[in-house]
């Protein structure tokens, strides 16, 4: 992957254009309205509790199943909980799984990704390893995951780790693969240049930019498939809200209530809308060849 | 030819051999105890125990090991712990909703997708291709069983077009089948189509800068058997190959659409299974779903030779 040229002409190119934000606006709207709908949910879910929300796990009999009103703006669900409450504050775990997922399976994955790239002997092994757990349908993954521990949310950001790995492994490895046999690689070796350092210094700044991409489009997979979980009743806990399993419990109710299903739908929608943009225009922005292939 | 298939097919050995061993390391890798944890918190030790022996948990790793791998090669998937009737059985009396579920979903998302991502390439850059991508953004982000929902409140309840939920076999019927199915396939449909829309125009827009596209335009023939006959014959490869790794999202989906359709198919067989933590029928399921998946991109892979007669191993 030829990505060091490409970050070369975005760091050199940028000077010779219009500078400013409205500039940066115009040649890369996606990332821009993509990261300002994200920064908004993971505002609003930061700053829960001062949103006017109740708690939102309070339960009061004798609200139940309420319409939208000024006091509960979404209305409530069977045990008279705040469904607004409860949908700002879901945003927490998708949020919190999202991201966990990202980072902990780009780190693992990279790991592995090197070693298998750079060590022949146990390439053959870990890519058989990886073509067969890809060969498991990610949710069904998780979900023999989570039906043999006790649910929580941990358990869900493992479960949901597992199978996006093999993903960052393939593409770091081709990677390396690729960069292995460039000319730079074999000077540093000559000079004697320790297998780690090279790996850092010259493999990680190339793998950097793809793997930044694909690590948003894992966060984006990863809140989808915890809602899926969720929804269900593989995912997190029902004590703890999270857009999935507000949908499920909401469910009985859909044909007199559709708002109730729909509304935390929307939210979960609009975020990995928001995080898939921001991975489109990252991946145009870090690197146009990859762009091209997508 | 030959020689290609048997080394395609031994190819796929060590892909089900990581499998297998995956689904079974799994009830062991687990934290805690897979017994009393499939027991639940009310089950006294007696309990565990009997589920214990059961599911052999009480034998060393690797006579469970080859126990349940010499019952997989003889087709037995062992027993449900809920019912006591053979996981086998028990899938086979689910396949046909969901085979009608994936299938009718496959041939929507083909039919629709691969030509708007044609049109998306021949006219790059116009407003019917930031439509397209724009869709094809959407179709990845909105969840199944949001658009599920949002299909069966508009064409059920407030048009009353087609049933809410449920699944007639095609026994009973053609229009009570179809008129249950739609709903169910295109909600199933929509993320499929998104990747497969994305990557014909991708592979369109490859092909269409070639020299013999050039060519083909300048003797004259018509645009859409220039576009047909030369540009998506020649982009079929990549096309194929994601249809092929795309049944992976496919089968996710399933079991998320089935729910929220009440389609009694293999997905409803895994949410029930997950509610009674019946560990037996859930692997089932996963080797069920794996192997599809497995023998699906062998078949793709047999495509190749067809699509492009240049590829010979």
């Amino acid at each position: 992957m030829a990505s060091a040229a490409a970050i070369t002409d975005e760091t050199i190119a940028p000077p010779a254009r219009a500078s400013g934000a409205g500039a940066f606006l115009r040649r890369h709207p996606t990332v821009v309205i993509g990261g300002a709908l994200l920064l908004v949910i993971v505002l609003a879910s930061i700053a829960a509790p001062w949103l006017g929300t109740v708690d939102p796990i309070s339960i009061a009999p004798s609200e139940r199943l309420r319409g939208p009103s000024a006091d509960h703006w979404f209305g409530t669900d069977r045990f008279g909980r705040d469904l607004y409450s409860r949908v700002i504050y879901g945003g927490r775990v998708s949020l919190i799984v999202g991201l966990s997922v990202a980072a902990l399976s780009t780190v693992i994955g990279l790991t592995i990704g090197l070693v298998s790239g750079f060590i022949r002997g146990v390439d053959a092994v870990i890519m058989r390893v990886m073509d067969g757990m890809m060969a498991i349908p990610a949710i069904m993954l998780a979900i023999a995951l989570i039906a043999l521990s006790k649910a929580s949310v941990i358990v869900v950001i493992v479960a949901v780790t597992l199978p996006e790995v093999p993903r960052v492994v393939r593409l770091v490895r081709s990677i390396v693969l690729t960069i292995r046999e460039q000319p730079y690689i074999e000077a540093a070796t000559a000079i004697g240049t320790s297998l780690p350092r090279i790996m850092l210094r010259h493999l990680l700044p190339n793998a950097l930019p793809p793997l930044i991409v694909q690590a948003t489009y894992i966060c984006a997979s990863a809140v989808l498939i915890e809602a899926a979980l969720s929804f269900l009743g593989a995912g997190t806990p029902p004590e703890v809200p999270s857009w999935g399993n507000i949908m499920a419990e909401a469910r009985p109710y859909f044909q007199l209530k559709p708002w109730m299903v729909l509304l935390p739908g929307l939210f979960l929608a609009v975020t990995v809308l928001a995080i898939n943009l921001v991975g489109d225009g990252l991946r145009d922005m870090l690197d146009p060849r990859l762009a091209r292939k997508m | 030819m030959h020689f290609f298939l048997i080394r395609r097919l031994l190819a796929a050995v060590p892909v089900i051999v990581v499998v297998t061993v995956f689904v079974f390391a799994l009830l062991h890798l687990a934290p805690g105890d897979p017994a009393a944890i499939i027991a639940g918190d009310l089950a006294t030790a007696e309990d565990v125990a009997k589920i214990r022996a059961k599911l052999g948990l009480d034998q060393p790793l690797l006579v469970q090991f080859f126990t349940w791998v010499g019952q997989l090669l003889h087709g037995d998937l062992g027993n449900s712990i809920f019912s006591a009737h053979p996981v086998s059985q028990l899938i086979g009396q689910r396949l046909e909703p969901t085979l009608t579920l994936t299938v009718m979903t496959l041939v929507i998302s083909v039919i629709v997708a691969v030509p708007l991502g044609v049109i998306a390439a021949w006219r790059v850059g116009s407003w019917i291709d930031r439509c397209v991508m724009g869709f094809a953004v959407f179709g990845f982000s909105v969840p199944g069983f949001v658009i599920g929902y949002v299909l069966i409140w508009l064409f059920a309840i407030e048009l009353d077009w087609l049933p809410v939920q449920g699944y007639t076999p095609l026994a009973k019927g053609f229009w009570p089948w179809l008129s249950n199915i739609i709903l169910p396939s295109v909600t199933l449909a929509l993320a499929y189509m998104a990747l497969i829309a994305r990557i014909t125009r991708a592979a369109m827009l490859e092909t269409l800068s070639q020299d013999y596209i050039r060519t083909a335009h300048a003797k004259g023939l018509a645009t859409h058997s220039v576009l047909m006959g030369h540009a998506l014959r020649n982009a079929a490869v990549p096309i194929v190959t994601v249809i092929g790794i795309g049944v992976a999202l496919l089968i996710g989906g399933v079991v998320v659409t089935e729910s929220v359709f009440a389609i009694p198919g293999l997905g409803r067989l895994t949410v029930d299974a997950i509610l009674r933590r019946d560990y037996p029928v859930i692997q089932g399921i996963i080797l069920v779903f794996s192997g599809a998946y497995v023998v699906v991109n062998l078949v793709v892979d047999m495509l190749y030779t067809v699509l492009d007669p240049r590829i010979r191993y």
